[in-house]
């Protein structure tokens, strides 16, 4: 009797029903969705990089070895030697290395120097290893692999010729022109750095900064050589890329990442790079790095939580509002329900009912409505921020967060049904107003 | 013991009939008030009577309306409604009894909105089991009831019965009252001013309506108002300042 009362009562405010269902069910989007990007984002940060037990660079903080070597930001404040990478990649404990050799960029995306353990061993989100979604590995010193979105922002295609610049601005004027690459494999989308990054050997980096030899400080030099078609080197930014010569024992990398045979030995491995004493190195746990990192911009993150779950609050005291106001003229509706036989505990039902009623269909919409938008905003996410979203079941913390929200709805509904449970008790069934 | 002396020798000095209504030195006051606002010595209702209750606003009648359904009970004396003393009833109780024994009338408001007219009518039997099954000894449904007693208070076209309750005359909404009040055959209904919104020929009509509803189920009515010329149609009318001692008058039944 009371449902269909306050059913029937909805229905004749339908109006303002209908946006205290909108409010609450867009306050609920934004949280939920929110949250599953807060959380998509922390899963694609820390699943960057898997199954990699050490990374291992020239002496520098760990953090920017990290954002470096994995998520190519900023530029090494040195390299190392290839003679220290030969010595320890042959430790007993170590099952495979990586060698990364950083510094170059193609239209904006970074150059990646590395061998075919790359593709072989490099693993991203849960130990999912590098696919080629066209054509085949690097092998000649020519030879470049794309990663997915160079390849489709770009629109490059197989067979294609690239030229790779020297330093790691978009737009550098300091082309290795003589040293076209050629495009013989795409990757697979990731959703890591990996998909913005032109992989070729590390043969293919030696040659490019072997043509180029002297520094071309003197323009007019410098276009007599492009003239010329040799390279244009511009050697004077400090950039860690100090690879003028070339020779395999001058060579030098950026970084190496490091796949212990036992897990355990990652921190004696450890110290004993960090103690050798050839060459200052520094070597990191990535997953200790990655963590730490995330400490610094999930800063930011905190902050969109806690602005959803204002406009959360702002929703809920909009049906707060509404039902205050609605209470007047509504006390002599209660009366007439007095008279028949309602309970002030039926009126105060009725009241908390429909707050309660309100918020659950406004959770209820706010989720269809997430769900709608993750469908339809799926590729963009996807394509624009590399968040791969994925469209699941709501998690147990979702779950409990719309718990929440409807335990809150309720609570804010106790204040009007306590006021009309109160007007209900004083009024009986004359109506003083 | 003055008080319960008292009470036996004014229910002893008045003929004990079937009455449906009996209060017996009543005191009632509103929280923070000090005075009294009905203090009725003694008050007798039989079943089928109808009872023109007479007096200016503000004079304690709808307090009066109030205790008699139970929605207040006094601080001291005894109401019995149908022998029940509703003292003796808690809150809850109180409501399910008026539930299923008593239907009521308001001055205006009396309608819920966003029900239809048969909807507002078939309210009580929502709430009263009793009152449903009283309904449905006269007719397959409640909703036909409702449409039975609609028709007999001339408000049967099928038009009216669709129209939203917003959109009907105030008369036409005093017969819904009515109906609603009527139906599953309350012993005794109670109206509060349910005519002062109509114009004279009207409120003559409405009662005669009632009357007639009321005579066909031996119903009781206390019908409150501040109209003298209504009166004479009843079969008692009294002067509440008569019998409410807490205005002054003297505490004597005026019977007409």
């Amino acid at each position: 009797m009371i449902l269909t009362l306050a059913i029937k009562s909805l229905r004749n405010r339908r109006l303002t029903a209908g946006l205290t269902v909108l409010s609450i069910a867009l306050a609920v989007m934004l949280l939920l969705g929110v949250e599953r990007i807060r959380e998509e984002a922390r899963d694609s940060f820390t699943s960057t990089l898997s199954g990699t037990d050490l990374i291992v660079g020239a002496r520098s903080s760990p953090v920017h070895l990290l954002l470096s070597s994995v998520f190519r930001i900023g530029n090494a404040t040195n390299n190392l030697t290839w003679d220290t990478y030969q010595v320890l990649a042959q430790r007993p404990e170590i099952a495979w290395t990586i060698p990364i050799s950083l510094g170059d960029s193609h239209r904006g995306f970074r150059v990646l120097g590395t061998t075919q353990d790359y593709l072989d061993h490099y693993r991203f989100a849960r130990d999912r290893r590098l696919e080629l979604a066209e054509g085949r590995p690097f092998a000649g010193s020519h030879d470049a692999v794309l990663g997915a979105e160079v390849s489709s922002s770009l629109g490059y295609r197989l067979g294609q010729t690239i030229v790779i610049a020297h330093g790691a601005g978009d737009v550098s004027f300091s082309l290795h022109k003589d040293q076209p690459f050629r495009v013989v494999g795409i990757l697979a989308r990731t959703g890591t750095p990996v998909d913005r990054t032109v992989h070729v050997t590390l043969e293919g980096i030696d040659a490019v900064h072997a043509g180029g030899g002297e520094l071309a400080n003197d323009p007019l030099a410098a276009a007599m050589r492009a003239a010329e078609a040799t390279s244009m080197h511009e050697h004077d930014r400090p950039v860690g890329h100090d690879h003028g010569l070339t020779s395999g024992s001058e060579r030098t990398l950026t970084a190496f990442l490091v796949g212990l045979k036992s897990r355990g030995a990652a921190l004696s491995v450890q110290r004993v790079i960090n103690e050798y004493p050839e060459e200052p190195l520094t070597a990191i746990l990535p997953g200790v790095t990655l963590q730490e990192v995330w400490e610094i911009v999930g800063a930011a993150e905190k902050t969109l939580f806690v602005v959803s779950a204002m406009v959360v609050a702002i929703g809920l005291a909009g049906m707060l509002v509404a039902l205050l106001t609605s209470l007047n003229e509504r006390r002599r509706e209660m009366a007439i329900l007095r008279s028949v036989g309602a309970r002030p505990t039926h009126i105060f039902t009725l009241i908390l009912g429909e707050a309660a009623f309100l918020t659950l269909v406004g959770i209820a919409v706010g989720v269809v409505g997430l769900y709608l938008g993750l469908v339809i905003g799926h590729p963009w996410l996807e394509s624009r921020l590399g968040l791969f979203v994925a469209i699941d079941w709501p998690s147990a913390h979702e779950l409990s967060l719309m718990a929440l929200v409807a335990g809150a709805g309720a609570l804010i509904g106790l204040v009007p049904a306590y006021r009309i449970y109160r007007y209900s008790l004083a009024d009986g069934m004359t109506i003083r107003i | 013991m003055h008080n319960s002396l008292s009470a036996a020798t004014s229910g002893s000095a008045l003929p004990r009939t079937d009455a449906i209504v009996e209060l017996s030195d009543v005191r009632f006051s509103w929280a923070g008030n000090g005075q009294p606002t009905v203090e009725i010595d003694a008050f007798q209702v039989q079943a089928a009577e109808r009872v023109f209750v007479q007096g200016p606003s503000g004079s304690g009648k709808s307090t009066l309306l109030s205790l008699l359904s139970g929605v207040i009970t006094p601080q001291r004396g005894s109401i019995r409604v149908l022998m029940q003393d509703m003292r003796a009833l808690d809150s809850a109780e109180r409501d399910r009894f008026r539930a299923d024994h008593i239907g009521i009338i308001f001055q205006m408001f009396n309608l819920i909105p966003y029900l239809s007219v048969v909807e507002n009518v078939t309210l009580p039997c929502g709430f009263s089991a009793r009152r449903r099954a009283r309904a449905l000894r006269n007719a397959v449904s409640v909703e036909a009831e409702a449409v039975r007693l609609l028709n007999d208070l001339d408000m049967g076209e099928p038009g009216l019965l669709r129209r939203p309750v917003t959109e009907l005359s105030v008369g036409q909404q005093q017969r819904v009252a009515a109906a609603r009040a009527l139906i599953g055959a309350p012993a005794l209904i109670i109206a509060d001013e349910p005519t002062s919104s109509l114009d004279a020929d009207r409120r003559v009509a409405f009662l005669e309506l009632l009357f007639r509803e009321c005579a066909r189920e031996q119903t009781a009515l206390i019908f409150v108002s501040h109209d003298a010329s209504l009166e004479n149609r009843f079969d008692r009318a009294i002067e509440f300042a008569a019998i409410n001692r807490a205005l002054g008058g003297p505490p004597v039944l005026r019977a007409a």
